[in-house]
């Protein structure tokens, strides 16, 4: 592992650094009342009122964490994530080798799988907290359906996909069916739904703050509706970035997670002396 | 020689009068037959080689003799027995990438002992003793995109010979090898199958590869409706080294003899191919 410190890396570090700092420094100034002259709005505050002021966004978070609120949010939202992440991929993983596998019932089921993955799904949204209330279940219930469609055809394509030569291989080894299911279908398709995973996740993380922002009473989307309810910008900044952050934090995970489960494929980075 | 006469008496594998037809998917109604009335046969011990111009149909008869393809007509005979299904006592190596690139080499050099529910502690065993066999001792973990194409084609025979399988049937195995490599694996075939004489069916376009390893080769028509036009037995001296046989008088007196009978069919072959497209 090269541990060295390289120069061309850490000035990029430095640049990214500076750009950040530059945007905040020119959000603070536009925000910030008297500092320049008002040149767009009569009212010198009303800029802060509109676009809130970064002391005040990271005073908000600081008291959210220092002061121990925010956890539980988090907790709800990353438990909602997680569970909509986890039984979509199975749903989909489970009715995606099953649909490869069986000619009938996928010319049966295609037309209806298409239309509802054509419906723009948000809309479920409100349907689901009616039938099973404001609290977790209506938002997993909806992360499924936003994970599921993803995960389900990327399986499908990926049993289609799977090389017939390995196939023919496999049996001729002796492979029975089952034992073609378990190790050739099975792994191929695997591999699809990791390739899925950052498009999943996210879309789990989306459900997960789109249904509470709709109706509920814990969790992170449910804090910036109730900020937005009262005008109060800097929160609903401050709940973005904590989102944006935890967003970032899941994707690492997922990354690490990938880079672990998938060493057999051919990987850019991955030339080996012989 | 005598290998090959014994053969006659008790076959392996035989095709007979084995038809391919098959349904065109563009136009309903419209029928290509690849392989017409074909009869071969490999005896017990035997290696028999079918080469043939390119796209008439040898991988099709291969197909049919692994059981993953049923003849429109015709059947295959194993060991005495008709085939219905798999050819369980036939191992199978193939022209393209046929490993499970999501498996290392040693999990690809034991699945069949896996599919076979043999103890995992001894199918590890079985498989190491392979690998090394074919070469390939300290690349057990390496993963198939790894490996140079030669080693996976060292992988591929391990895991076809692991089985022990009463006849090999090998689909052009070492056609996408450069040449060193590829005299290297055929030396490598000869000596490993000259220590228990399994009956092999070995499949290529190449006239010097089918000479070299073989005890009979049969030249195949152009396709389509491909079938058998000529069959010559080697009699050159076992064992030997494909690189030096080539160089004999011997050797040289019966690949002008083949290569004649050949000739109108490859030239065929190549008119219709460039007609086609």
């Amino acid at each position: 592992m090269p541990m060295t410190i390289n120069t061309p890396r850490l000035r990029l570090m430095l640049y990214h650094a500076l750009l950040l700092g530059g945007l905040l420094l020119f959000w603070y100034a536009m925000t910030e009342p008297g500092l320049i002259p008002p040149f767009w709005f009569d009212d010198p505050t009303r800029a802060k009122f509109f676009f809130g002021q970064p002391l005040k966004v990271f005073e908000r978070i600081w008291t959210w964490f220092a002061g121990g609120a925010i956890y539980g949010h988090l907790w709800v939202t990353l438990v909602e994530t997680v569970l909509a992440f986890a039984i979509g991929t199975l749903l989909g993983l489970v009715f995606g080798l099953w649909l490869a596998l069986a000619p009938t019932a996928s010319t049966l089921a295609d037309p209806y799988i298409k239309a509802m993955n054509a419906m723009p799904r948000v809309i479920l949204a409100p349907i689901f907290a009616v039938w099973f209330g404001l609290g977790i279940a209506s938002k997993v219930v909806f992360g499924v359906t936003l994970v599921f469609f993803i995960v389900f055809f990327n399986v499908y394509q990926g049993v289609k996909e799977v090389s017939p030569v390995v196939l023919a291989n496999a049996r001729m080894l002796g492979a029975s069916g089952r034992q073609l299911l378990r190790y050739v279908y099975l792994p191929s398709a695997t591999s699809w739904v990791f390739s899925s995973l950052h498009t999943s996740i996210g879309l789990a993380f989306v459900g997960a703050v789109v249904g509470e922002y709709l109706g509920s009473a814990r969790g992170v989307g449910y804090l910036i509706h109730q900020a937005e309810g009262v005008f109060d910008i800097d929160t609903v900044f401050a709940g973005i970035l904590v989102l944006t952050i935890f967003a970032l934090i899941l994707d690492f995970v997922v990354t690490r997670i990938e880079s672990r489960l998938l060493v057999w494929r051919p990987g850019t980075a991955e030339t080996e002396a012989v | 020689m005598q290998s090959a006469r014994g053969a006659v008496a008790q076959s392996a594998l035989a095709l007979e009068r084995v038809t391919c037809t098959f349904a065109s998917r563009e136009r309903a109604g419209d029928r290509y037959t690849a392989v017409r009335d074909t009869t071969l046969t490999v005896g017990e011990g035997e290696f028999v080689s079918v080469v043939g111009p390119t796209g008439c149909g040898k991988s099709t008869l291969l197909n049919v003799a692994a059981g993953l393809l049923a003849p429109s007509s015709g059947e295959v005979r194993v060991l005495g027995g008709t085939l219905t299904g798999i050819n369980r006592s036939a191992g199978y190596m193939f022209q393209a990438d046929s490993l499970m690139p999501w498996r290392s080499a040693l999990d690809n050099v034991l699945a069949g002992l896996q599919f076979a529910g043999v103890e995992e502690r001894e199918a590890e065993t079985r498989a190491n003793a392979w690998l090394s066999r074919v070469g390939l001792t300290g690349f057990a973990r390496r993963f198939p995109h790894q490996l140079s194409g030669g080693m996976r084609k060292r992988v591929a025979l391990a895991q076809m010979l692991i089985l022990d399988p009463k006849i090999l049937l090998m689909d052009e195995p070492f056609s996408a090898l450069d040449v060193q490599t590829r005299q290297l694996m055929e030396n490598e075939l000869l000596e490993l199958w000259s220590a228990d004489r399994k009956s092999v069916l070995f499949i290529t376009h190449d006239l010097e590869e089918a000479i070299a390893l073989s005890d009979r080769v049969i030249v195949l028509s152009a396709g389509p409706e491909t079938h058998p036009i000529g069959e010559f037995v080697i009699d050159l001296p076992r064992p030997r080294d494909v690189n030096e046989i080539r160089m004999t008088p011997r050797f040289v007196e019966i690949h002008g003899h083949i290569w004649h009978a050949m000739k109108d069919e490859v030239l065929k072959g190549y008119a219709q191919s460039t007609k086609s497209q």
